[in-house]
């Protein structure tokens, strides 16, 4: 009697296993859509746009209530190795693919910019009420280590009427990999020779001074509760927590406090290349906030699942024109009407 | 059907299973090696020994992660062992009988907190306590956050896990051992010494699973310690673990030695877990050996000179 049931157990088991593996099967594999004609889709890769993205495949779904769109925000990183492995029928990133990540894919791959963000300066300093400003400059040698007192002439001469405290800098930074450093870095390389040197561009890298914290809310909270800190977080969390944050100066010498329009601004002030693998940061624009960047789709160009690449190319299509106007109220930067317009040209690629 | 056949299947059944746990350890432990050829083929022994982290240039080397790992839990160990020890010897042996289940769920209590709670706690409650430390001690900076935060948040944690298992070894001692000590003429604290000294193996094991806890925890280490590669005896400066570094640059790292690099710190990390595990064996080994005789007859040649 006891075994029987054991028998039952197990093969129930087994069968839940087996069904499991069909279903993934279809989600990710390339077999037609089932008789239903419903249509999973699968995504991962950015945490940063995870709140945009959800809004649009919901909002999408609404309206085409046969596709359906998993996304998981797993991080850039492993974002772009599940695209590369084809467990995923697309991915997004913060930063765009290497020439070599794109290599050694086994199809081409296509940089959709989705929507833009920036990463602002927030600081802790008893006493100073005013917005502080930076230039690109003096944040990397802060980074450096080479400017160490907030009373630092490099410091007070960009900021006339501030009473600065002779108080040591103390230096937070993301520690875990994010596109958050990646832009940050992109931007402080950009603008110090000496930074790009020691330092350089990538999701994590080797900071010569300060303390890690991991996250936008760990960076957030070591710089609230430490006197004198500096540090660097999304502009969507400085926003959202009504965090105060630093003005930084930008390529044409204007010092502009960090806002959706001017990081919008900072799109329009670059020449798009054709395949939309471009930094904007410290962006020619006038009124551009110079430490600001797109976050982007990755699409093979050439995929197999025709029904399947047919039913995305609608969907970024739509997020592109209407779905744009969900991205303020949520903190992100629309695109420029130029890039949309392109962008939407250059969806007609893939087959 | 026979009972023999019976009992050769139940036999063969937990066998299996029994097998399964060496199989999924050598699976990992192949897995890991696969995983980070690229990394051990490029720095062999130097990852061990060399401080440099550079996603940039590729160049990785994990001493730093390896010694903030080790730092921090001695550390904690040498805060926790104590405070867990004096818990599991007061509800065991002291604590009125009606305290006694309320303590003793209560500690348990603790183990069951998810350690990003305990992270939270970490960074706005501890940071700010050990920065205010910091100040009074002439730190500078006074950050707060570093080894010694990461150390104190390790103890915490892992107080719970030893003082049950401790309890647990006390409460098993034969009541017989504490009588006879009593008939002897013990003290209440002599007779507890005699209990101690009973389960001292069980309790040094209740200690290394603390030890053990404390190399692999991840979340709630990474919110406190600082997260700055260097080697450095210091307390108040920022370090790093390994299980931390993973647990921040895996999901964004996109690069092959890169990757290989992270996965070959949790190769590591997996070595110095069996390494510690087998020391630890042999400590209890060795001392079930000496503590063969007794405890009672050591308290006895004490007492002669008296």
């Amino acid at each position: 009697m006891k075994r029987k049931s054991l028998v039952v157990l197990l093969s129930i088991a087994l069968a839940a296993c087996q069904s499991n593996e069909n279903e993934s099967k279809t989600q990710q594999g390339t077999p037609a859509a089932p008789a239903s004609g419903s249509l999973t889709i699968n995504g991962a890769g950015a945490t940063f746009p995870n709140p945009i993205y959800s809004k649009w495949f919901d909002e999408y779904q609404k309206s085409h209530p046969e596709v359906h769109i998993n996304y998981q925000s797993i991080g850039s990183g492993a974002g772009i190795r599940q695209l590369t492995a084809q467990t995923v029928f697309f991915g997004a990133s913060d930063g765009p693919m290497l020439d070599a990540q794109l290599q050694s894919a086994p199809g081409a791959i296509l940089h959709f910019p989705t929507v833009l963000g920036g990463v602002v300066p927030v600081y802790n300093l008893s006493g100073v009420t005013a917005p502080l400003r930076f230039t690109g400059p003096l944040l990397a040698d802060i980074y450096l280590g080479k400017v160490t007192k907030w009373n630092d002439p490099a410091i007070a001469t960009i900021n006339p009427g501030v009473k600065l405290p002779d108080a040591d800098i103390v230096v937070v930074h993301r520690s875990d990999g994010s596109g958050t450093n990646y832009i940050f870095c992109d931007f402080l390389s950009k603008v110090s020779l000496d930074f790009s040197k020691k330092v350089g561009v990538a999701t994590s890298v080797d900071w010569p001074v300060g303390v890690g914290a991991k996250g936008n809310e760990g960076v957030s909270g070591l710089v609230l509760q430490t006197p004198g800190a500096i540090g660097y977080v999304e502009l969507i969390y400085a926003l959202q927590n009504k965090m105060p944050f630093g003005a930084v100066q930008n390529n044409a010498g204007q010092f502009v406090t960090a806002s959706l329009q001017s990081v919008t601004i900072a799109a329009a002030g670059v020449p798009m290349p054709d395949d939309f693998r471009v930094s904007i940061t410290n962006s020619n624009a006038v009124d551009a906030y110079p430490i600001a960047s797109f976050t982007w789709f990755l699409l093979y160009q050439h995929p197999t699942d025709k029904a399947r690449s047919k039913a995305m190319v609608d969907f970024v299509r739509w997020a592109l024109k209407d779905g744009q106007k969900f991205a303020p109220s949520l903190g992100y930067a629309p695109l420029p009407q130029a890039v949309v317009e392109k962008e939407i040209q250059a969806l007609s690629k893939i087959q | 059907m026979k009972r023999s056949s019976d009992d050769r299947r139940f036999r063969l059944g937990t066998g299996a299973f029994a097998a399964l746990v060496l199989l999924i350890v050598v699976g990992i432990a192949i897995e890991l090696t696969r995983q980070s050829t690229l990394s051990i083929a490029k720095f062999g022994l130097k990852f061990w020994t060399t401080s440099t982290w550079d996603p940039v240039s590729g160049m990785f080397g994990a001493l730093p992660f390896i010694w903030g790992t080790l730092y921090s839990s001695v550390l904690a160990l040498l805060v926790a062992a104590p405070v867990a020890l004096g818990i599991a010897i007061f509800i065991s042996e002291l604590s009125p009988r009606l305290l006694k289940q309320p303590l003793a769920y209560l500690t348990e209590l603790l183990a069951a907190i998810p350690s990003i709670v305990y992270g939270l706690w970490g960074m706005f409650v501890l940071v700010p306590l050990v920065r205010k430390f910091e100040i009074a001690m002439g730190a500078k900076p006074a950050l707060g956050v570093g080894m010694l935060a990461g150390a104190l948040i390790l103890a915490v944690m892992v107080i719970p896990f030893t003082s049950s298992v401790a309890r647990e070894i006390l409460k098993n001692v034969p009541s017989t051992q504490r009588e006879a000590a009593y008939a002897l003429g013990a003290t209440r604290w002599e007779a507890i010494k005699v209990a101690i000294g009973f389960g001292k193996s069980g309790i040094i094991g209740a200690v290394m699973l603390g030890f053990g806890r404390a190399l692999g925890e991840t979340i709630a280490v990474t919110m406190v310690i600082g997260n700055a590669p260097q080697v450095t005896a210091s307390l108040f400066k920022p370090q790093y673990t390994m299980a931390a570094v993973i647990a921040n640059e895996f999901s964004e790292a996109a690069d092959e030695l890169y990757l290989h690099a992270l996965i070959e710190i949790g190769l590591l990390l997996f070595i110095i877990t069996i390494v510690v595990n087998i020391l630890s064996r042999l400590l209890i080994w060795s001392m079930k050996r000496r503590v063969a005789a007794p405890a009672v007859t050591q308290l006895l040649a004490e007492e002669v000179p008296v």
